[in-house]
C-alpha cells in the first residue's frame, strides 16, 4: 500500500498529522481518515462484536459497514464513518467493537438550523445530478444542488464525478457541500445535514456551528444519489483486504492510495474490469479477474487480456485466506497469493429518499437490484439512483455455493452469516421483515446499506420465490446516522424551550425568587430569606397571607376579552354555572367541562357592560381554553355575535392578600372606597392605585380579604414596587398552592386530572340546574358519571402530624385501591401537614402503602364558615406611608438594540395596538397597509390590529405584545434560522403580513420596505430577543 | 412535515396546526333527549377510514380560524378544502 505519485485530489504541499489506535501517522488535505489509513498501510481498523474477528476498510463512501471508529479529539464523538470523515491535522480516532464511547462533558460546538425553500433541490453533484441542476439552472428556477462531499473549490483536481465546475452560477443557485440529505417527508420536506466546521478540527471556528439542519420545502425534487455496490457472500469474505471493487478505484483516482500490492478481482458484471485495468496501469498487480458469467463482455475481457489480466471466466472465489488479513485467494481450486480481493456483485440504485418519498419499488431482473417506481410526491431520479448505471451486468450472484455458510458474511457489522439467515427460514421465517430481526441483519450502524438487498435474495432463494419476490425492509430515515446535537440545534441550554415571563420577573430574579414552571411561564415558586430552606419560607410566606399581608404576581393567569351582543349567551353555553344574569361590576367563579362532563378549567369572569366579559383562565390553559372557545364560535354557533382575544400580556395582576390588604389598597388607591360596604365581595372597581389606571377585583384564592390589582403590564413593575413599599411580603406559587389547598379550592390539572366531574370536587353547586343545556350537562346524567363510587375529592389529615403524604401516592382502605393524593403541604394555619385526595366510597381512615395513615376530613380545612374573607368589620386605617414614586412605564425588550453585519435588531416599543373585529375588511388578507402613521395589519377574515396611534375601535391590544424592527438586507437569513415560512421577496414582498412561528414563538410578521416588523407576545419577548441575538452570531 | 391549506392564510407548516378530528360531527340539536348510548356515540365514536377522511384543523398559530378539509390518510394528500357549516365535497 502506497501513494500513487500523481493521482488523487490531495494536496501533497502539506502533511496532516494524525493519530490512530496510538500510533502517529501522516496524511495530506483531501484525504479521508480512511484513505489516510490505506495510505499508511493500515488495514485493520475494527474487530467485530459478536466474533471478535478483524475487519478493515470495505468501501470508500457512506455504505461502510466496518471502519466505524471512534473520534477521540478534538471532541469524543462514538460510531464515525472514517470512510467519511475528511482528515484534519489533530485528529485522534480509535478501533472499534461495537459501540463507541460518548462524551463525557457538554460539547462545545454550536449547532444551528435553517428553513429554505427552492423549485428544484438535486441531490447528488454527480454527473447526472449536476446536468439537472444546470437544467434547471438554465430556466432561471431557485435551486438548491446538496451534495455529500467537499465543495468543488476544496478539490484539487476533478475525478470521475463531477465535474463541479460550472455548477451554482444560477442567480438564484445555492450548494451546499458537504450535506446529507436525510429524510423525505411528506409535500416535499426533506431534512439535510450540513456538516460545516468537522472537517477543520482544532481550527474550526468556535461561533461557527459546527453542523446546521437544513429543512428545505422543494417544489421538485431530482434524486441523483447514485448506485452501492453490492458484495457476494463467501467464505471468509469478511477479511481485512477484501473490497468493493469501485471503491478501490476511487481510493485510487480520489486518494491517490493503492489500497493493496497483489489484487484478485471478483466479479459479476463488467464494472469492475475499469477497476482492475486502472489499478494495473497504476502499477498495482492483477493476479486475475474471477468473473461469474461463462462469457464476460469481449471488449472488456480483451482489454484486460491485452493489460497481461488473466480472466477466469465462469470461475467462482470460493474463499479468502490469510491470517488476519487476505494472503490467498482460492478461485475453484486454484490458491492465488493476493493481499487485496477486489469484489462487485451488481450495484444497487441508493433508492433510499424514493422510497421514504412514499415511492414505490420495484425489483429489476436484469440488475439484480430494486429500482424506483412509482411516487406520489414531485420527484424524478435521475442517474444510477435510477437505475441507469452505464454498463453490463451478468446474472446476479448473492452467494458463493458451498458445503458450510459460517464464515459466508452477509452483514458484516452484525456478524450475521448466510448460516443464519438459512438456520431463520429453517426456522419458518419467511418475510425478510422478521428474518431481520431474526437475524439482526440490517440492523446496525450501517442499516443495511451493503447486506440489505443481499439478506432478502438469500429468503428469496431459501423459500423457493423468485429473486425479489421476498421483498425487503423499510427505507426509514435518516439516510445516515444523525448526531443529536444537530436535532437539538440551537434548542438547549437556555434556548430550549420558549419560555415566558411576566413585567415583574426581573423583581423576582433580583429579590432571590426561585421559579417553577408553569406550562412555558417561570413563576416565582417562592422567596428563601437568607438561612431559610423551602419548607420555612412558605410557612413564612403562608403566616404573612394569613395574618398580614402579602402579594403575589398573578399576571401569568390566562385573560380572555370576550365581547358582542351574544357573549352572555356564549358564556352561559360554556360555563356549567349562569354567566347572563352576572351584573355589571360584578365577578363570578365559574368551571368549564367538555361534553364528555369534565372539568376543563375554571377562572372568574367579570362584566365589564352588558356585551362585555373579561374572563382569567388557568396559567396552563389559556391558549387551549381561546381555541375551544373559538372551535364552539366558528363550527357550532357560527350565529353568535362573539368575539374573543386574549389579552393575557396586556394585563399585569398583582393579588394583595391578607387581613392587612384593605389598608394597604385604601393606600395606594386614596379614590377608592375599600370598606366592605362600599367594596363588596365579587365585585371590581375601576380607579388609580398608586397613581396608574388599574382594575381592582374584590376575589380571593386564599379565603382571606384579597384583592387582585390588574394594570396595563407597561406599568405593572411599578405598582408591584409600590405595593412592596408598603411592608407587603412577596409570596410564591408554592404559598399559593398551601392557601388554596386549606380552603379545598381545587387546581384544575392537580386535583383534576380529566376524569373528574364538578360533581366529584363537591362543586354541585357549580352546576347549574336552570339552564336547559350547557357543555357536560347531558354527561351528568350518563350511567358512569352518575355512579355512586366515584372518585370525590377529600381532605386528608395525616395520624402523624408531620408525616407529609407523597402527591400521587395511592391510597389504601385495607388492601383495596381507594384513590390517591391529588395535593399535600405542611400548614401554618394548621400547624400540621395535610393533603387532598380523590378518594371512592366511604372511609374514616385510609393508608398509603408505606403504611402511613391518614383520617379522612372535608378538604376544606381551614375557615368553613368563609368569616375571613370580608376582613374586619371596622378597621382601623393604617397611617398613611408617604405617597408613592411617579408610575414608569416599562417596555418588555427596554433597551434592546444590536448591531451586525447586514442586520440590525431593535425593540420598536410602546405602539398603540388594537385588535379590530369588523366584517367590512380593512386590508386584503395577508397584507399590511400603512397610511405612514398607522399600519393596518389583517389577522384573519374578519380580524384586523392596527398599529400606530390612528384611531380605531376595539380591544386595546397595545402591551399584549411588543415589537421588534430587524432590518437589513441579511434580515431574511435570520428569520429563516426559525421561520418556515418562504420569504423570499418575490413571495414576501413589503407590504404582506402573516401570523405565524418563529423560533417555535408565535409571531406577527410584517415586511417593510427595509426589513421586517415582528410582533412578540410581551412575555415571549425576552426569550425571543436572546433567540434572535445568538441567531446571528455568525452575522 | 405536511403542508397544510390554509383557506386564509395559504399553505403552512403542520406544527401551525391544532387537529380537530372527524368534521361533520353536530353537537346534538337536544341532547336530553337522546338515550346514553346516542349520546356516547356523539362523544366517543369516530370513524377511521383508510382513504378519504373528512377532518377538522385550527390555523391556531396563524389566523385562529377552524376549516375543514378531505384528506387520504394513505397518501395524507389533502384534496379538498372548505368552511365550517359548507357540505362535505363529492370525492370522485
Amino acid at each position: 500500500m502506497s501513494r500513487h505519485p500523481e493521482l488523487g485530489n490531495i494536496d501533497r504541499s502539506r502533511t496532516l498529522r494524525f493519530v490512530f489506535d496510538g500510533r502517529e501517522y501522516h496524511g495530506h488535505p483531501g484525504d479521508t481518515l480512511a484513505s489516510a489509513l490505506l495510505a499508511n498501510g493500515v488495514r485493520r481498523v475494527g474487530t467485530s462484536t459478536l466474533l471478535g474477528r478483524p475487519r478493515g476498510i470495505f468501501s470508500a463512501g457512506a455504505e461502510e459497514p466496518n471502519a466505524v471508529v471512534q473520534i477521540e479529539e478534538p471532541f469524543p464523538e462514538p460510531m464515525v464513518l472514517a470512510t467519511t470523515t475528511e482528515l484534519y491535522d489533530g485528529l485522534v480516532a480509535r478501533s472499534l467493537s461495537g459501540r463507541g464511547r460518548l462524551a463525557d462533558r457538554p460539547d462545545p460546538c454550536r449547532y444551528d438550523a435553517v428553513h429554505a425553500h427552492c423549485d428544484v433541490l438535486v441531490v447528488g453533484a454527480g454527473p447526472a445530478g449536476a446536468a439537472a441542476a444546470r437544467a434547471a439552472e438554465s430556466t432561471g428556477a431557485r435551486v438548491i444542488i446538496a451534495d455529500s462531499g467537499p465543495p468543488a473549490a476544496d478539490r484539487t483536481r476533478a475525478y470521475s464525478a463531477p465535474d463541479p465546475h460550472g455548477l451554482g452560477t444560477g442567480p438564484q443557485t445555492r450548494v451546499l457541500a458537504r450535506t446529507t440529505v436525510v429524510g423525505y417527508y411528506d409535500d416535499n420536506y426533506l431534512v439535510a445535514v450540513e456538516r460545516r466546521t468537522a472537517h477543520l478540527g482544532l481550527d474550526a471556528p468556535p461561533d461557527l456551528a459546527r453542523e446546521r439542519v437544513w429543512r428545505i420545502r422543494a417544489k421538485r425534487v431530482v434524486l441523483a444519489t447514485g448506485a452501492h455496490e453490492r458484495p457476494i457472500a463467501f467464505a471468509g469474505n469478511d477479511l481485512p483486504g477484501v473490497m468493493l471493487a469501485g471503491s478501490a478505484r476511487t481510493y485510487l483516482h480520489r486518494y491517490g492510495v493503492l489500497p493493496g500490492h497483489r489484487a484478485v478481482v471478483f466479479t459479476t458484471n463488467d464494472s469492475a474490469y475499469a477497476t482492475a485495468l486502472d489499478l494495473a496501469a497504476a502499477g498495482l498487480t492483477i493476479a486475475a479477474i474471477a468473473d461469474s458469467r461463462p462469457e464476460p463482455a469481449q471488449d472488456w475481457a480483451d482489454r484486460a487480456r491485452a493489460a497481461g489480466i488473466e480472466v477466469l471466466a465462469g470461475q467462482l472465489v470460493t474463499e479468502a485466506r490469510g491470517d488476519g488479513e487476505v494472503a490467498s485467494v482460492l478461485v475453484g481450486t486454484r490458491e492465488l497469493p493476493a493481499d487485496l480481493l477486489l469484489v462487485s456483485g451488481g450495484w444497487n440504485p441508493v433508492v433510499h429518499l424514493f422510497s421514504q418519498s412514499g415511492g414505490t419499488l420495484r425489483y429489476d431482473e436484469r440488475l439484480g437490484a430494486l429500482v424506483p417506481g412509482e411516487s406520489p410526491q414531485a420527484v424524478e431520479v435521475v442517474g444510477a439512483a435510477g437505475g441507469d448505471l452505464g454498463h453490463g451486468s451478468g446474472e446476479p450472484l448473492w452467494f458463493v455455493p458451498a458445503g458450510d455458510y459460517s464464515r459466508h458474511f452477509v452483514d458484516l457489522q452484525r456478524d450475521v452469516t448466510v448460516a443464519d439467515v438459512w438456520r431463520a427460514t429453517g426456522a419458518g421465517l419467511t418475510s425478510v421483515e422478521h428474518v431481520k430481526r431474526y437475524t439482526t441483519a440490517g440492523t446496525a450502524h450501517d442499516q443495511g446499506k451493503t447486506s440489505g438487498a443481499l439478506t432478502s435474495a438469500l429468503v428469496a432463494h431459501a423459500t423457493g420465490v423468485a429473486p425479489g419476490g421476498a421483498g425487503v425492509t423499510t427505507f426509514r430515515a435518516p439516510y445516515l446516522p444523525v448526531s443529536f446535537a444537530a436535532l437539538a440545534g440551537r434548542d438547549r441550554g437556555a434556548l430550549h424551550d420558549p419560555v415566558r415571563i411576566t413585567a415583574l420577573h426581573d423583581w423576582h430574579a433580583a429579590r432571590g425568587a426561585l421559579f417553577e414552571n408553569v406550562g412555558q411561564w417561570r413563576r416565582p415558586w417562592y422567596y428563601p430569606r437568607a438561612g431559610e430552606d423551602m419548607a420555612a419560607a412558605v410557612l413564612r410566606e403562608c403566616r404573612a397571607a394569613r395574618e398580614h399581608v402579602a402579594a403575589m404576581d398573578a399576571s401569568t393567569l390566562g385573560k380572555i376579552d370576550v365581547i358582542g351582543p351574544d357573549a352572555a349567551e356564549f358564556l352561559d353555553r360554556l360555563y356549567t354555572n349562569l354567566m347572563s344574569s352576572l351584573a355589571v361590576g360584578s365577578i363570578r367563579y365559574g368551571v368549564m367541562c367538555r361534553p364528555d362532563g369534565m372539568v376543563f378549567d375554571d377562572g372568574t369572569a367579570i362584566r365589564l357592560a352588558e356585551d362585555h366579559y373579561l374572563i382569567t383562565t388557568t396559567t396552563g390553559n389559556a391558549a387551549a381554553v381561546l381555541d375551544w372557545m373559538e372551535e364552539w364560535l366558528q363550527t357550532e354557533w357560527p350565529d353568535l355575535r362573539v368575539t374573543c382575544t386574549s389579552v393575557t400580556e396586556q394585563w399585569a395582576t398583582v393579588a394583595l392578600v391578607g387581613p392587612g390588604s384593605r389598608a394597604v389598597l385604601g393606600d395606594l388607591a386614596p379614590g377608592l372606597a375599600v370598606d366592605r360596604a362600599g367594596f363588596p365581595f365579587m365585585t371590581w372597581r375601576e380607579t388609580e392605585v398608586a397613581g396608574i389606571p388599574a382594575r381592582v377585583c374584590r376575589i380571593s384564592f386564599s379565603g382571606e380579604l384579597a384583592y387582585e390589582i390588574n394594570v396595563s403590564s407597561w406599568y405593572g413593575l411599578s405598582l408591584w414596587e409600590a405595593v412592596m413599599s408598603r411592608d407587603v411580603t412577596p409570596y410564591g406559587t408554592e404559598t399559593m398552592h398551601v392557601l388554596r389547598a386549606e380552603k379545598g379550592y381545587p387546581i384544575v390539572g392537580q386535583d383534576t386530572d380529566g376524569t373528574t366531574t364538578p360533581q366529584d370536587l363537591g362543586m354541585e353547586w357549580i352546576v347549574s340546574k336552570k339552564k336547559p343545556d350547557f357543555l357536560g350537562k347531558r354527561s351528568f346524567t350518563r350511567r358512569d358519571t352518575a355512579r355512586p363510587d366515584r372518585r370525590r375529592l377529600v381532605g386528608l389529615l395525616p395520624r402523624d402530624p408531620e408525616a407529609l403524604l407523597p402527591e400521587g401516592a395511592a391510597l389504601l382502605a385495607g388492601d383495596r385501591m381507594a384513590g390517591h393524593v391529588t395535593s399535600s403541604y405542611p400548614s401554618a394555619a394548621l400547624g400540621r401537614t395535610f393533603a387532598l385526595a380523590l378518594v371512592s366510597g366511604t372511609h374514616t381512615t385510609l393508608t398509603t402503602r408505606s403504611g402511613v395513615a391518614a383520617d379522612v376530613t372535608s378538604s376544606v380545612l381551614y375557615d368553613p364558615g368563609n368569616t375571613r374573607r370580608d376582613g374586619a368589620e371596622t378597621e382601623t386605617a393604617a397611617p398613611p406611608a408617604g405617597g408613592f414614586e411617579a408610575p414608569v412605564r416599562r417596555s418588555p425588550l427596554a433597551g434592546f438594540e444590536a448591531e451586525f453585519d447586514g442586520l440590525r435588531l431593535a425593540e420598536a416599543p410602546f405602539l398603540t395596538q388594537v385588535n379590530v373585529r369588523t366584517g367590512t375588511p380593512l386590508t386584503p388578507p395577508g397584507t399590511a397597509v400603512t397610511d405612514g402613521e398607522t399600519t393596518t395589519v389583517w389577522l384573519g377574515p374578519d380580524e384586523w390590529l392596527t398599529v400606530g396611534p390612528g384611531a380605531a375601535r376595539g380591544v386595546d391590544v397595545s402591551a399584549q405584545r411588543t415589537a421588534i424592527r430587524i432590518t437589513g438586507p441579511r434580515a431574511r437569513d435570520l428569520l429563516a434560522h426559525g421561520c418556515a415560512l418562504d420569504l423570499h421577496p418575490d413571495v414576501f414582498p413589503p407590504g404582506r403580513c402573516a401570523q405565524t412561528l418563529l423560533a417555535r414563538t408565535q409571531i406577527i410578521l410584517i415586511a417593510e420596505s427595509d426589513g421586517f416588523l415582528v410582533l412578540v407576545r410581551a412575555s415571549f419577548a425576552a426569550y425571543l430577543g436572546a433567540w434572535l441575538l445568538d441567531a446571528a452570531t455568525e452575522f | 412535515m405536511l403542508l397544510i391549506p390554509c383557506p386564509w392564510c395559504g399553505a403552512r407548516d403542520e406544527v401551525e396546526f391544532h387537529y380537530g378530528g372527524q368534521a361533520h360531527v353536530a353537537y346534538p340539536e337536544d341532547p336530553s333527549a337522546l338515550s346514553d348510548e346516542q349520546w356516547g356515540r356523539y362523544l366517543f365514536f369516530r370513524e377511521n377510514p383508510e382513504g378519504d377522511f373528512a377532518e377538522r384543523w385550527s390555523h391556531s398559530a396563524g389566523c385562529r380560524r377552524w376549516f375543514n378539509v378531505v384528506r387520504d390518510t394513505r397518501s395524507n394528500r389533502i384534496k379538498h378544502v372548505y368552511l365550517p357549516g359548507e357540505p362535505r365535497p363529492v370525492t370522485p
